[in-house]
Formats: structure tokens, sequence, C-alpha cells
């Protein structure tokens, strides 16, 4: 609500209580919006997060600029430069396959010649492509997979908890047994099930995160919709008649729905994490594709030797774990902003 | 707190019944052709040893009585051979494998076993050690540096943790090996006069009075225990800290402190054990979070366990090998999960009374 300083003589007034005055930006957003904002950029933790996450927003939009690909058709096939199995260190000269040089190169080396910027992997797969245009994999991955599971588990515990009784208790026993299994197992199998139906693609791995991913949601929002549903703002909708599909759709989700939507945004990081986990693995999308786990991957017949050859894990690597820990900052963040009573739980 | 028990107990049909279920379903995702490694260990040649087979095992039958024979097999009424029946213990064949999966899982399991048996203390008491000097120093130092160990240490995914491990003190330092033991170990083990009482190396080692291989075992074990720990350290960190910095702000503490009590006594005698009881459900979790956990780090450090073959299995898609995994890993974490919570209803009455 807009606050305007009374008019006349009021220096009584001002000294007693102080008014606040109210910025554009904070009409324009709203008092909610306006406190998510201000609580976000307050804390250096937060504001890192979010420059991270920026930072990982402009390489994905800009990955045809910054590491132009060699097919233009399938760009997210990782060049290679020849087929020999052992890695080359950062600043080897590009020979065969040469993919076009990018705009920034020659302004800052002074130079034609296109290098590895971070050193091949085995099999002389490019490291530099792969975190490049891996972002985007990790962003479509990361959104589709939070945003399915999200949608699952807010249905779910939602009816389950709105209907309650014989329903409430099918859907969370049927939760009970897709918990017991660790996450990771399950999506393995499940993974390695659909790939050979449906050919090795970022699908299956999706498909498997999705599908053993929702039950957290679901639990969690259950809880919050049990308290609303008991208000008499409720009571009152059902007294004049109101549907049931319409009462809990448009009466209690949108008062319980927050803290899960925070939940839902802490997930992205932890999504991407299981994401890579299994295409480390060797589940996922075929060989050469850009995907930070599969680069990581390559590692995994040179550890003997990684002292000779760290770049091909120190690179991917640190990419990976700042753009976990740019959504782990900014959820941290939010959740304290949202929703205090959340604090430590999650 | 019987009656809690026998509720608790009632409740293990259902998740055993289910979590078959949901494995079986996944089974029937599968191939006649594939699903054939349940019974036979070769991949039957033509269309009419695939009919033999179908007609044999019953795969043309409705779904209900192929549920039935999974689980309890088929016997042979000539021979008295009973194939398949995952209740008797008989996984079907592993093809990536060459063996039985149940043999596979006798032979790798004690090994990832070993490993958890080790990494539950460091987990468990290090995580409680870190939270409560976090509380207890709220907002000091350590505190901070608490909170950055937890936000860094939720954002490293394990299998980037391992690699910089074997980065820094193996291909550097040389000093932690991966694998499971040297050579000269192994073979020591594998002599006549080295009996086999646990199958459990660590515990072998000190029951045949070898100390040099115990010790040997446990150089192989530091990184892998070190992964498994780090990340539920964090966890284990958040709760800690949260739950005693409530409890810390009791009346009862402040009673403590002001009937003049030393500050030792007020933390660790009147204020941790209550402070306990989230703790007590996170350890419970992270049983199974160490379960999953082992396939990621033995994989990375080559260490010969249930972890590393199911990951191996997975990737050359060999599905009736990682069910057989699944299905084994299900019912040690049902059992599992009721131990803690029988323990859990013994720590605190409240929950075995509600």
């Amino acid at each position: 609500m807009a606050q305007s300083i009374p008019s006349g003589d009021n220096t009584l007034l001002r000294e007693t209580v102080t008014i606040r005055q109210i910025g554009w930006l904070e009409r324009f957003l709203g008092p909610d919006n306006y406190r998510v904002m201000t609580g976000l950029l307050k804390t250096p933790a937060s504001i890192i997060g979010l420059f991270l996450i920026g930072m990982f927003i402009v390489i994905a939009l800009a990955a045809p600029l910054i590491a132009p690909p060699v097919d233009a058709d399938d760009p997210y096939k990782i060049p290679r430069d020849g087929f020999s199995a052992e890695p080359k260190p950062g600043g080897t000269e590009w020979k065969r396959n040469v993919p076009p040089l990018p705009f920034w190169w020659k302004p800052i080396m002074k130079t034609d010649q296109w290098v590895h910027v971070m050193g091949t992997s085995q099999g002389q797969y490019d490291i530099f492509y792969g975190i490049i245009w891996g972002t985007r994999t990790a962003f479509k991955t990361g959104l589709v997979v939070t945003f399915a599971t999200l949608i699952i588990g807010i249905l779910v515990g939602s009816v389950s908890a709105y209907f309650g009784g014989w329903v409430d208790n099918l859907l969370m026993r049927i939760v009970d047994i897709l918990m017991i299994l660790p996450g990771i197992l399950a999506a393995l199998i499940l993974a390695a099930v659909i790939t050979p139906k449906i050919g090795k693609s970022l699908i299956p791995t999706m498909i498997a995160l999705i599908a053993f991913g929702w039950m957290g949601f679901s639990r969690f929002i259950r809880g919050d919709i049990l308290s609303v549903k008991e208000r008499d703002y409720i009571l009152a909708a059902r007294v004049v008649g109101v549907k049931d599909s319409r009462i809990l759709f448009r009466h209690i989700l949108p008062n319980a729905i927050f803290p899960t939507l925070v939940l839902g945004s802490l997930a992205i990081g932890d999504v991407v994490l299981s994401f890579a986990a299994l295409s480390f693995l060797g589940i996922g999308a075929e060989v050469g594709y850009a995907d930070w786990g599969q680069v990581l991957s390559f590692a995994r017949n040179w550890i003997t030797s990684l002292n000779t050859y760290w770049y091909i894990i120190v690179w991917p690597g640190l990419t990976l774990v700042l753009y976990v820990m740019g959504w782990n900052l900014i959820g941290d963040a939010l959740r304290d902003v949202l929703d205090p009573r959340l604090r430590g739980k999650i | 707190m019987i009656t809690y028990i026998l509720r608790r107990l009632m409740l293990v049909p259902l998740l055993l019944f289910g979590v078959t279920a949901l494995i079986f379903s996944m089974l029937q995702l599968l191939s006649p052709v594939e699903r054939t490694a349940l019974y036979v260990r070769d991949i039957p040649k033509n269309d009419k040893q695939i009919e033999g087979i179908i007609k044999r095992y019953g795969f043309d039958k409705p779904v209900y009585v192929q549920y039935w024979n999974w689980l309890v097999g088929r016997v042979d009424k000539a021979t008295g051979v009973r194939s398949g029946g995952i209740l008797y213990g008989d996984f079907g064949y592993s093809r990536s494998g060459s063996q039985p999966v149940a043999d596979i899982i006798r032979n790798r399991f004690p090994n990832t076993l070993d490993l958890t048996i080790w990494a539950i203390a460091p987990v468990i008491l290090v995580g409680i050690w870190l939270g409560v000097q976090a509380a207890v120093h709220h907002n000091g130092i350590i505190d901070q540096a608490a909170r950055i160990f937890s936000i860094v240490g939720t954002s490293l995914p394990t299998f980037v943790f391992g690699l910089l491990m074997l980065l820094v003190f193996y291909a550097n330092l040389e000093w932690f090996p991966p694998g499971r033991l040297s050579d000269w170990a192994a073979k020591a083990m594998e002599a006549d006069n080295f009996r086999t009482y646990t199958s459990l190396t660590t515990f072998d080692a000190l029951l045949n009075g070898r100390f040099d291989i115990f010790l040997d075992a446990l150089r192989h074990m530091v990184m892998p225990i070190l992964t498994l720990s780090y990340i539920s350290w964090a966890t284990f960190l958040r709760v800690t800290r949260a739950s005693m910095l409530e409890t810390l702000r009791m009346e009862y503490v402040t009673t403590a402190r002001a009937k003049g009590l030393p500050e030792r006594d007020v933390i660790f005698k009147h204020a941790q054990p209550n402070a306990m009881l989230p703790v007590v459900t996170l350890a419970g979790f992270s049983i199974v979070g160490l379960l999953g956990g082992v396939i990621i780090t033995e994989t990375v450090f080559n260490y010969p366990g249930i972890g590393s073959a199911a990951a191996t299995a997975a990737t050359q898609l060999d599905v009736v090998t990682v069910l057989g995994f699944a299905i084994f890993t299900g019912l040690i974490l049902i059992i599992s999960n009721l131990v803690v919570d029988v323990l859990y209803g013994y720590v605190d009455p409240r929950v075995r009374l509600s």
C-alpha cells in the first residue's frame, strides 16, 4: 500500500513515527517481491551466488561466440583433434579438425593460431568446448528435471493431503517405497532399462531423475497443505459450495506452495550434481556429447598419472563446483528471506 | 514399547512387497530374451530356443503368475533343481560378469560392508563435533568457518572430490593408493595359513594377527572413507548446529548456568543429550546415504565392492544384474530402517506414543 506523508503541520508526527519512503522499484515490484530482492542483494554470499549463476547464463547464451562449433548443426559434439588416447596440456596447437577462430582470441593473444585453451582429454576431446557447451546441457537438464519433479511432487502431495483417508495412505506408502532405494541407484537402474529403448541421449537419465526425484517435494508440500486446509477461509469456501478442485488449486495451493518452490530452487544444483554423477558413471549421452560429467569421466582411465594430466579433472571439476555452489548460495539466501521457519531444516 | 515395535514390524511385509513389485515392474520393461538371464546363463540363439524358454519359465503367463515365479523360482520336476527365485537368494545370471549375481554379491559385499563400517564412526562423530563447536562459538570464527565448509561441502560432487584426492594423495604424494590391497597383502591373504573368519578384510587380518595386512587395508580405505564422509559432515553440521542453538536458548540451560555449573558440564551434560534427537534420525538416513554413496566412491577408487560392480553392470546395460543388486540393497535398507526406527523410539519416548 502506498503511503504518503499527511499534509499540514506534522512535525510532531514525524518525531514520533518514522515514515518509510517507498521507492519506485518497491512500488513497481510490490512489497513481497521487493523484500525478496533486497534480501537477495544483502548478504555477500547471495551476491556471489547471483554473480556465478549470471556468469553461467551468459556463457550458455554466448556459447556459439565463445567457442564456435565445427559443425553448426551439431554444436554439442565436442570437437576432437585427432584420436590418440593421451591427454594434451592447455596451450597445445590445434592441428586437425580446427574449429573457426572465436572473435575474442586474436585481440587478446595477437595470433591466428587457435589452441586447446584448457587442453584435451582422453581421445583428444577439447576440454574448453566441453565446458562451454556443457553449460547449456547443465541448464537444460537442471531446469527440466526440477520443473517436472516439482509439478509431480506438488500434484501428488496436494491431492494426498487434501483428500486424506485412503488416498493419502496409498500415495504416501508409494512415496515410502520409492524412497527406500538410494536415489542414485534407482536412477541408475531406470536409466539402464530405458537407454536401449530410446537410444543414448540426455533423455533416459532425465526420465530416471524425474521418476525418483519428486517424492521429497510431495512429502514437503503435504505438511503445509494439511495445516492450510484447516483454516477458516477454506471452511467458508466449502460452506458456499465451491468445487473441490477449485478449493485445492485456487484457495489452498497459493497459500501453501511457497516453501516448496524455495526447496525446488535449492534442488537445481542437486539435480545437476546427480546428472553429472550418472554421466560420470557412463550412463547418459553418447561419448563426446558436451556434458561436464562426461568430460570428467574421461579421467577415470588416468588416475595413476593425474600429476601429469591434472587439467583433465581440475577445469571441469571447478566448473561443476562453481555452478552448484552458485545455486546453493542463492537457495540459502532465498530460504532465509522467504521463510525464517525453514532455517536449519533443509 | 512392544506395541510400537509390533506396529513398525507390520510395515515390513508391505515395504518388501513394494520394493519387489517396483523392481519386478522395471524388469517387465525388458525384452523376454534379456529376461532369460534370470534363469539361464547363455543368451538363447534362435527363435526355437527363445520359444522354449518363454514356455518353460512362463513369460507368456499373466503378470501375477510371472511375479510369483520370479519370487520363488521354478523347480524342474525331473531333477528337483530350482532355478531362479529371488526369495531363495537366486538373483539370476550376470552376463556382463559371467557368473551368478548372487556370487558377485557374496564376493564383493564384504568389501563394501568393511568400508561402510569404518566410515560410519567418522561420518557421525566428526559431523556432530563440528556442529556442537559451531553452536557453542555462535557467530565466532569457528562458526563462520563451519558455514563456509558446509556450503563448499554440499557443492562439491563426490566424484570430483575423489578425483582431487587421487590427484593430491596418490599421484603427487603417493600416501594412499586406490584399490583394495597391495599385491603382497592380497597374496598373503590367499595363502593356506590365512584363515577366513568374517570375509571382512580388516577384521580377518586382525583375527589372524597380521597387523601389517590390517594397516595396508586401512591405508587403501582412507580416501574412500573421507569421500563418503565429507558430504554427510556438512549435513550433520547444519542439523546439529541448529538443534544445539535452539537447546542452548532453553530455560533449563540458563538455570544450569545460574546455579554455577561449569560451562563444560552445561554444554555436554545438559544441552547436548537433548539436542541430539534430530541427529539420531539423520544418522539413520545417513546409512541409506552411505549405501548410495558407495556406487560413486567405489568406482572412483577402483574399490572392488558391490557399488562399483553395480555401476559397471549398468554401463554395460546388464539390467538383470543391477536389479539383483537393487533387491539386495533394498532388503538391507528395509532392515536397517527398522532398526533405526526402533532405536529412535527407544531414545525418544514421544515417537512411540504418537
